[in-house]
């Protein structure tokens, strides 16, 4: 595939960094030439990521309250402004998946925590940023990864579901309310991925059936694109 | 956090004193059903950054707070001009906090995971010009993790990030919160687009206002580097074209606009850098109104509204807040002053 450089200028935050479609989504983004952060928990594949990729990575967990303005700060800090946020860090809550008699009031709690009010933090802290690119003609996107698991209801995923239906109907509040402003809000459901946290749900899964995140990760790029519209990501000579 | 004071962001009130020298007593919110569909409103977009920094000074093993004031390169994290005390915190007022050890160009200073070098003391010896050790992310990293907003003794309990970042906070370059900007949310934004007041910003690298030390003082506000956005520009000429007037969110934005005036009409578009005081006398050649805190009469946020208002007018303004026990600071409640007609400003 040929490179373009013509993301250059592109800034983009992506949470959940380290692996998974998080992973190839900062991978596909470098590789085309966009500044690029990412935020994950663990501090040594933050490190390696970050040397293997040249994106800023910031450690932090998106669950916890206190951390969500010092990441808005240094995404904002080492990129110089904002053009994209994916919030694409999850939380499956513990496994094996269980019914919702057994489980626990705190693991529900924290599935929302990680899945639904993490996204609402640091899109607040961050729509600021997003709202100034939008004012200076950039446009502004924020996609919030979704599940089918947000419409469909599947035994077992319950924590996961709720957080993520809650995600989505925030998604499409945020993205009416936000019109106006040039921010975009798109909800994308990235199918079922070859990905840790897929093994971890579905351990005995056939990885043959199963979408490489290295292939969402070029989609989701261009359903990106395709939010911002002003961004001509085309080649040049393509250009009308 | 100041759960208190953020409570009252819906309860606050703001004073309204007209071009014709009439005053009005308003809810904050009424804000938004202020200006006529034209006017242009511009505030300062800057976040601000979690300045003070408390640690150990290497040679002398002395505690030592580090209040970042200045960039020496705008936007470069790793360079600073700030300000050093010794023992103690923001509880005690400024005036009364112990100098720090003596600094020695070389010398280290310790946050934490954070170092940094005196590259200079400077004069006076409470300033000092600073370099982090370690590349941008890595100083971004330690500031987000060591660094906390600067707050003086009014309020007593620790400030959050989130305490000082306006709505519409984007690139965090200020060293103090562009606090007028507290008035606005992006509820009180919509209804002025749909009432076709234009709203536009700029980005004004807000300094310290004051520190306490007095050879220091006088020299307040440095200056302070700011960005002005093609769009904001052409807002400008065009609000101008119409008649219509032009609002400040705050001082800053005020210092930012008459310092990019341009002889005809308008402003420079583009990078530059806010010089000197704005005080009465003063000619305003953009700013039509001016949202700000609620300060007192010397303080130079006051004294910069001279500009805006004849004397006699302003202490009328300024007994009215006290009477009515309107809430200073830069978490309190707001002033709004139109420029006096020229004619009734004799």
């Amino acid at each position: 595939m040929p490179t373009d450089t013509n993301l250059k200028q592109l800034r983009v935050a992506i949470t959940g960094g380290t692996s998974g479609l998080g992973l190839a989504l900062v991978q596909r983004l470098t590789a085309r030439g966009a500044r690029v952060a990412f935020i994950a928990r663990t501090a040594r594949a933050v490190e390696l990521i970050a040397k293997e990729t040249g994106a800023y990575g910031i450690v932090g967990d998106v669950g916890r309250k206190d951390d969500i303005y010092p990441i808005a700060l240094q995404v904002t800090g080492n990129l110089g402004g904002l053009d994209a946020l994916v919030n694409n860090a999850s939380s499956l809550g513990p496994t094996p998946l269980a019914p919702l008699a057994d489980t626990e009031c705190e693991e529900l709690e924290q599935a929302l925590t990680v899945n639904l009010l993490g996204p609402f933090r640091l899109t607040k802290a961050l729509f600021g940023a997003l709202a100034a690119s939008a004012r200076d003609r950039r446009g502004a996107v924020v996609i919030n990864i979704s599940s089918d698991a947000a419409v469909n209801a599947y035994s077992g995923w319950g924590e996961y579901s709720a957080s993520k239906a809650a995600l989505r109907s925030l998604t499409a509040i945020w993205a009416e309310e936000a019109r106006a402003e040039g921010v975009a809000f798109l909800s994308l459901d990235p199918g079922d991925m070859d990905t840790p946290l897929h093994a971890l749900a579905i351990p005995d899964a056939d990885p043959a059936t199963l979408k490489r995140p290295e292939d969402v990760a070029v989609e989701i790029v261009d359903a990106l694109i395709a939010a911002l519209p002003n961004w001509d990501a085309r080649p040049i000579a393509a250009r009308a | 956090m100041i759960a208190s004071d953020r409570r009252d962001r819906r309860s606050a009130r703001l004073l309204v004193v007209g071009a014709d020298g009439g005053m009005r007593h308003l809810p904050r919110a009424a804000l938004a059903s202020l200006f006529d569909p034209g006017d242009l409103v511009i505030a300062n977009d800057a976040a601000t950054l979690p300045a003070c920094l408390r640690g150990v000074h290497s040679a002398s093993g002395e505690p030592i707070e580090v209040r970042l004031a200045g960039w020496v390169s705008a936007g470069d994290p790793t360079r600073f001009i700030a300000l050093a005390f010794g023992a103690g915190d923001h509880r005690t007022r400024t005036e009364d906090r112990l100098s720090p050890p003596p600094l020695s160009p070389g010398d280290r200073l310790v946050f934490g995971a954070l170092e940094a070098v005196v590259e200079r003391p400077l004069d006076p010896p409470c300033l000092l010009r600073l370099q982090f050790l370690g590349d941008r992310a890595t100083v971004l990293a330690g500031l987000a993790r060591h660094g906390a907003p600067i707050q003086y003794a009014h309020v007593p309990e620790p400030l959050a990030l989130w305490d000082v970042w306006t709505r519409i906070a984007a690139d965090p370059i200020a060293f103090e919160p562009p606090s007028a900007g507290f008035a606005l949310d992006w509820r009180t934004l919509a209804i002025w687009r749909r009432r076709g007041v234009d709203f536009a910003t700029l980005t004004l690298a807000a300094g310290v206002s004051s520190t306490g030390c007095p050879a220091l003082d006088s020299k307040l506000p440095f200056d302070e580097p700011f960005r002005i956005p093609e769009r904001t520009a052409a807002a400008i000429v065009r609000a101008k074209a119409n008649d219509a007037r032009i609002v400040a969110i705050g001082t800053t934005v005020v210092r930012a606009l008459e310092s990019a005036a341009m002889a005809e009409c308008g402003v420079r578009a583009g990078d530059g850098f806010a010089r000197g005081r704005i005080v009465g006398g003063t000619q305003l050649r953009v700013v039509d109104a001016i949202l700000t805190g609620v300060h007192q009469p010397g303080e130079s946020h006051f004294e910069l509204l001279r500009a805006f208002a004849p004397n006699e007018l302003l202490e009328r303004a300024a007994s009215a807040l006290v009477e009515r026990r309107y809430r200073g600071h830069e978490f309190g409640d707001s002033l709004l002053v139109e420029r006096t007609r020229a004619a009734a400003f004799a």
